[in-house]
């Protein structure tokens, strides 16, 4: 008998199925995986660190820089932890708004995560057709905040401003011709609501789409069934939230379990998986998508109807209005002393969380009673998944490992931070 | 529900009545409860809390260093505005000079523990202090929560905090060789050391920071303060 030996097989940092900078150091019998190391920190910026010698609007900015595909929720979880400990009550629009780019952002997150996803398992077409998708919802994000994919639209107290009337139109240059301009510009007439309405009535025929592609594959359930199944008392040991615990078969979803903002007035339903395996996340997440778009049609529709405030009117917290600004020297005051001194928090502690399109994100902030934090902690639903590699992993084929990065979901904006 | 006031005074009584001595302190702050137990008591509270009180799951474990808690400003020369730490020697290996702790009476690190309860619809903090200052350790809950893995090895990493039995405590956000702990209070915000590549050496080297911290916020500012300088 000749002797055999595990050997070791370092997988990335680098490689393009490891969704930016993981790097796995694998032990191997055969093909078939024994340990799973996985080594993280790659993208370690210290979010946390610096958000201790900021005051605590400044920190807006970096919530979005930490799970980069879903980048409102982020600073969602962050404005409620500071309007918890502020005892802040938002204006009801605001928190149609706020609902509304929640759900947007878990689609964009969901396009991003199912184009990647089967482009590592071996689909291309997914990944484009999913950035199409993309582009339409990037759209909105800029014409509200200006800002594609980092917002910093939301506030303690509200959101930045109240949706624009108007959609920016496409203009006719050496790129794109006067029928091109045309074509690009079929729905972009009205307000930035209309323009959210109509890609509503688009979307679900887009995910049939999607779906015609991939659900009954055979190449793709080849890949997907029955690799990496956690059983649902596997998943609440390992700490896993969002769809990993949803696929499990367990119905638990802080929007309506621990409703915040106006999710309690939505109709929506949490689709649960049977089996735990990457095939029943991959249905999870299609269904999820569906339920989203069908969230932000309710608040389309309410926010048609009801103008409104978006901001808390308490000049020690939000800005004044521009306007005000410019002829009031009160309000000019007001404007810098929260742009340079912010405000302060009372002295405790305490934790907010939202349903993040990839689990549950929560921001734990310590004040001492400073117009800066003392400790920030966010709570990244990534970082508890990528811990159950270990145990996902083993016994599995090395080209699992592509499949169960995916269906996890990873950013490493967020298991790093 | 968890977050009706009531629900949570009667968790907060279950909890004080089952858990009897080993409850140090419990309060409802901001619609949260917290309970303060003792490094010793640990272990047993954690696997009552998740056996008999349902808490299944392990959402978070993080630490806290109270090093600075409650200061104004460091009380640097001329008009230095940060929060932040000035370095306090280039000498990167002189592990002396951590004297900040010295002058410090008081428990320094924590350790904060968020459970979640997906039967009851609840949720809890559970607060450990370090009793050494120089050795903070508190028992690993890897065999309660198997999640809390690497929480806990991020803890240690950017705390120095010690969980006993833990079984593979080694750094997982800073670098391969990284000295210090960097979320420390007393560890400066713009680090020890920089790294770049060097074209006669051939090879990435490491150097101590050149840079200054550069401030852009006032200096830390609380309420009393404003008011007793606005009656000035």
């Amino acid at each position: 008998m000749p002797e055999i030996r595990n050997f070791t097989l370092n997988f990335g940092p680098a490689h393009p199925a490891a969704h930016g900078v993981l790097r796995l150091v694998l032990e191997m019998d055969g093909e078939v995986i024994e340990r799973a190391d996985p080594h993280i920190g790659l993208l370690h910026r210290g979010t946390e660190k610096l958000a201790e010698s900021k005051i605590y609007n400044h920190s807006i900015g970096y919530m979005d820089r930490l799970d980069y595909v879903s980048m409102m929720c982020n600073e969602h979880a962050y404005v409620m932890a500071i309007e918890k400990m502020m005892d802040i009550e938002v204006p009801i629009r605001a928190q149609y708004i706020r609902v509304m780019f929640d759900e947007i952002t878990r689609i964009l997150n969901h396009l991003l995560w199912i184009g990647a996803h089967a482009l590592d398992v071996g689909a291309m077409t997914m990944f484009l057709y999913a950035f199409r998708e993309r582009e339409d919802l990037m759209d909105v994000y800029e014409a509200v905040s200006g800002a594609r994919l980092h917002a910093t639209y939301y506030r303690p107290g509200g959101v930045y401003r109240d949706l624009p009337d108007t959609m920016p139109l496409f203009e006719e240059s050496r790129w794109n011709s006067a029928a091109d301009v045309k074509r690009l510009n079929f729905n972009r007439g009205g307000s930035v609501l209309d323009f959210i309405e109509n890609f509503t009535e688009r979307f679900p025929k887009y995910v049939d789409e999607y779906e015609t592609l991939l659900t009954d594959n055979r190449i793709w359930k080849q890949r997907l069934v029955d690799i990496g199944i956690v059983s649902p008392e596997r998943a609440l040991q390992l700490g896993l939230t969002g769809a990993m615990l949803r696929g499990s078969g367990i119905e638990w979803d802080l929007r309506k379990k621990q409703p915040y903002e106006v999710y309690d007035k939505m109709e929506f339903d949490i689709p649960v998986g049977t089996n735990g395996d990457s095939y029943d996340r991959y249905l999870v997440r299609i269904e999820e998508m569906r339920q989203s778009n069908k969230i932000i049609k309710q608040c389309v529709d309410w926010l048609n109807k009801n103008p409104g405030p978006v901001t808390v009117d308490d000049s020690k917290v939000s800005l004044p209005a521009r306007t005000a600004m410019k002829s009031d020297m009160e309000a000019l005051i007001h404007h810098f002393k929260i742009a340079t001194e912010g405000y302060c928090l009372p002295e405790g502690e305490a934790y907010a969380a939202i349903e993040h399109p990839k689990g549950e994100f929560g921001c734990y902030i310590v004040s001492d009673g400073a117009n800066k934090p003392y400790r920030l902690k966010i709570r990244a639903p990534g970082f508890a998944h990528m811990s159950a590699m270990d145990e996902l992993t083993k016994g599995h084929m090395l080209a699992d490992v592509v499949t169960i990065i995916g269906t996890m979901d990873i950013v490493f904006g967020e298991v790093d931070r | 529900m968890s977050n009706t006031a009531s629900g949570l005074q009667t968790l907060q009584t279950t909890l004080e009545d089952a858990l009897g001595d080993a409850v140090q302190s419990s309060k409802i702050a901001f619609k949260e409860l917290t309970i303060e137990v003792a490094p010793n008591d640990l272990l047993s509270v954690a696997t009552a809390l998740r056996d008999t009180h349902d808490f299944e799951i392990l959402i978070d474990l993080c630490g806290v260093d109270y090093l600075t808690y409650g200061d104004s400003e460091w009380d640097a020369e001329g008009s230095s505005f940060s929060r932040g730490v000035k370095r306090q020697s280039d000498d990167l290996f002189d592990f002396d000079q951590q004297s900040a702790t010295d002058s410090f009476d008081g428990k320094r690190f924590a350790v904060v523990i968020h459970l979640l309860s997906v039967k009851n619809n609840k949720r809890l903090r559970l607060k450990v202090y370090c009793d050494d200052n120089e050795m903070p350790t508190v028992a690993s809950l890897t065999d309660i929560w198997n999640g809390v893995n690497w929480f806990e090895r991020e803890a240690f990493d950017l705390y120095g905090i010690l969980f006993t039995n833990h079984p593979d405590l080694r750094r997982i956000l800073t670098d391969y060789g990284f000295v210090g702990h960097p979320f420390r209070k007393d560890f400066p915000l713009e680090g020890q050391v920089e790294m770049r590549y060097d074209d006669e050496l051939k090879r990435v080297i490491y150097e101590p920071v050149s840079i200054e911290p550069r401030v852009v916020t006032p200096r830390v500012i609380r309420p009393s303060e404003a008011a007793s300088e606005a009656n000035d």
